[in-house]
């Protein structure tokens, strides 16, 4: 029987790994993600785990870890934030180049520096092109339900590539909200035994992993891993249903709120998406129509989808929680702004970058933001796309 | 039982041929050697830093690795096979693998006294049940003989090349070995290849199954850093140990013994001659780096002694 808890995200996260009784957890503490490591101690202290805990000496050793364990034919898992997913970088290209689904728990939390403990997605949107899938939460509910799903993605023959689960750092890590467990015994059979078919140990075969791959094999490795990448989709998709059937909630790739018959829309990703429900209701009281996506699967990027339910909308602001330095925009505006390439009639669109390094954002400043999508609806310009939400420094104070 | 040449040559190949390592490497021959220290029944996992010999001993789709084998980068070898032995315990727990494995890691110095020192440091101290092997030939071959913090001072290398006004390194060689011992783990050793390769043989065995994390480091001269020719690799190992540049020696649960002492201890010079990457330190007005050199050498043979 499922049960009402009250937990943060943090603790719903590492009651999920408890649950799913990894083999290795490779843990190294850093804020905000330190506490997952820190329950899950406990976990193994009092014996409720039957998992190997490697307390390694930095984020760079528990991704190689991982790796480790992973191509021994363990399921290895790991948490970080910021700075630490940062020094794991190349780890993550190796890890998803040997094909190895490692779970990886991201409290995201902005990149150094200036240095600075508070969240934004700089840290894992750094990462996004590394081979990994990267599935993000709005809650702490959410944080759960996608770490209950992503062994069952990562793990699938059709894709065999590591998975980020991200959650908000403090917003959701750290704030308790209400939550509903699942049963240990529906969990363990929802997510199933990991048992692939060559492992460095355990097999009649030796396994050679890594190589020194040339040229005339090279390319065709990684273009084997962006198909990977594409196959995910579908598995997401499928592990979801799963999920809907056996525990009744619904996920899919991103989330629509409201959009039937919205005019202007917001696209952005994680916590703000509560916050900006209720400025799209408070709009929508006003008679104005307003709509919300909140993207759930960043990796594989679901390109079309977002496209069509995009078609007839008149005007989008893409909310950026990072700041890709790039001059045009952070990576959600240019990843959205190219799926509307190929669309008869595309939005207007505009990219407000927000809440860096853990500027508050306020129902208030959301419903800003829609009143400007307004302004642009009715001149038909979509005027400067590139902006910054409640940046006091700035000229332009549209927003 | 005792060492038995013909009977350790006489196993099957681990190492096999057909790698790519250069005629004269020292790391084919350490490699070699390690595999023999396994019992034909023993089965192992090899972790290998970037280095020379992994992009000479698996290259796409070929290994000459007969036991499973993973690389991951380059300073991080430490930590994966801690992976994989962590994996083992988890597993072998749950009745999910049975078996006798062997975990070992294989570096360079670059991958081991540098950039992977971090790694293999955690490693050391966290315990795991693996021994690393340090093929160490004193720099970076791999991307062209730049110095590392295990090339000894005066050497030649491409980023600290003798000059008009330089001599070479700067730096004395860090101390790994003891550094290693530091990390008081059980077993500790410094080899190289010797003779019948007893030295080297019975250490690998012992830092293999001696339960808990244990440590080797082998010179393994190069012959195209070092600038020698390839069938002088025996007198160039020869005299690092005869002159007491290269100690053989081990440290077991904390206690140190000498594997050998030379009889006749050898000039530091004669070590030096038969490489070109020292012939600037023979020229005429450079002899107080011969000498400097000898004092170096002779105050940390003495320190070792009093260890014993």
């Amino acid at each position: 029987m499922s049960r009402r808890e009250r937990l943060s995200g943090n603790e719903a996260v590492a009651y999920a790994m408890k649950q799913i009784d990894p083999d290795v957890f490779a843990a190294f503490p850093i804020t905000p993600s330190t506490e997952i490591p820190q329950y899950f101690a406990n976990y193994v202290a009092n014996g409720e785990v039957g998992t190997e805990y490697v307390t390694v000496e930095s984020e760079h050793s528990s991704m190689s870890t991982c790796m480790g364990a992973s191509a021994a034919g363990a399921r290895a898992i790991t948490a970080t934030s910021s700075c630490g997913l940062a020094f794991m970088y190349e780890v993550l290209y190796v890890v998803a180049s040997a094909r190895l689904p490692v779970t990886l728990a991201v409290v995201n939390r902005t990149l150094s520096g200036p240095i600075n403990i508070n969240n934004d997605h700089s840290d894992s949107m750094g990462a996004r092109d590394t081979g990994w899938i990267q599935i993000y939460s709005e809650n702490n509910q959410e944080a759960y339900d996608n770490y209950l799903q992503a062994m069952r993605i990562s793990e699938h023959k059709d894709v065999r590539l590591p998975i980020m689960i991200c959650q908000d750092g403090f917003i959701t890590s750290h704030a308790v909200e209400n939550i509903i467990l699942e049963d240990d015994d529906a969990v363990k059979e929802f997510v199933g035994e990991y048992c692939p078919e060559h492992a460095l140990i355990g097999r009649d075969a030796p396994l050679a992993v890594g190589p020194y791959d040339t040229q005339p094999f090279c390319m065709e490795h990684k273009v084997m891993l962006a198909e990977a990448m594409k196959n995910a989709k579908k598995q997401i998709l499928e592990v979801a249903d799963d999920f809907k059937k056996k525990f009744g909630r619904e996920y899919g790739l991103f989330e629509e709120y409201r959009m039937e018959d919205a005019d202007v829309a917001l696209i952005l990703i994680g916590s703000t998406a509560g916050t900006a429900k209720v400025a799209v209701d408070r709009l929508r009281d006003e008679g104005i129509k307003a709509g919300l996506i909140k993207l759930r699967v960043f990796r594989p990027f679901p390109a079309q989808e977002l496209a069509e339910s995009l078609k007839n909308i008149k005007a989008v602001a893409v909310m950026d929680k990072s700041e890709g330095f790039s001059s045009q925009g952070g990576p959600l505006f240019c990843e959205v702004r190219s799926a509307c390439y190929d669309m008869p009639t595309r939005p207007l669109m505009i990219n407000v970058v927000y809440g860096l390094a853990g500027r508050d954002v306020a129902a208030a400043d959301v419903e800003r933001v829609y009143r400007h999508l307004l302004k642009i609806c009715d001149t038909g310009d979509a005027g400067e796309t590139y902006l910054h939400m409640g940046q006091r420094s700035s000229r332009k104070e549209v927003l | 039982m005792a060492y038995n040449f013909k009977d350790e040559m006489s196993k099957k190949e681990r190492f096999t041929s057909g790698h790519r390592l250069c005629a004269g490497c020292g790391a084919g021959m350490a490699c070699r050697a390690i595999m023999r220290a396994l019992e034909p029944e023993e089965k192992a996992v090899i972790s290998n830093a970037t280095g020379c010999l992994e992009v000479s001993s698996f290259i796409y789709p070929y290994t000459s690795w007969e036991d499973s084998y993973i690389h991951s980068a380059f300073e991080n070898a430490s930590a994966v096979c801690g992976g994989v032995e962590a994996a083992y315990n988890a597993l072998k727990r749950k009745g999910k693998v049975s078996g006798d494995y062997k975990f070992i890691t294989i570096g360079g110095d670059g991958g081991t006294y540098d950039i992977g020192f971090q790694s293999l440091s955690g490693a050391m101290e966290r315990g795991h049940n693996m021994t690393y092997f340090c093929y160490d030939n004193e720099a970076y071959m791999n991307t062209g003989i730049q110095r590392s913090s295990s090339t000894p001072r005066f050497a030649d290398a491409t980023t600290t090349p003798s000059g008009s006004v330089s001599d070479g390194k700067k730096e004395n060689k860090k101390d790994l070995t003891e550094i290693m011992v530091s990390h008081h783990i059980p077993y500790v050793a410094q080899t190289t290849f010797m003779g019948n390769f007893s030295d080297f043989h019975n250490k690998a065995k012992k830092a293999i199954h001696k339960e808990g994390a244990a440590f080797v480091n082998v010179l393994a001269p190069c012959p195209r850093g070092w600038r020698y020719e390839t069938d002088l690799l025996p007198d160039i190992c020869r005299t690092a140990v005869d002159s007491c540049i290269w100690p053989l020696y081990e440290v077991i649960d904390g206690t140190y013994y000498l594997n050998y002492e030379p009889k006749k201890k050898l000039p530091v010079e004669e070590f030096m001659r038969l490489q070109g990457r020292f012939s600037h330190c023979f020229k005429p007005g450079n002899e107080w780096i011969l000498e400097e050199a000898q004092r170096y050498v002779d105050e940390r043979w003495e320190r070792l002694l009093n260890k014993l």
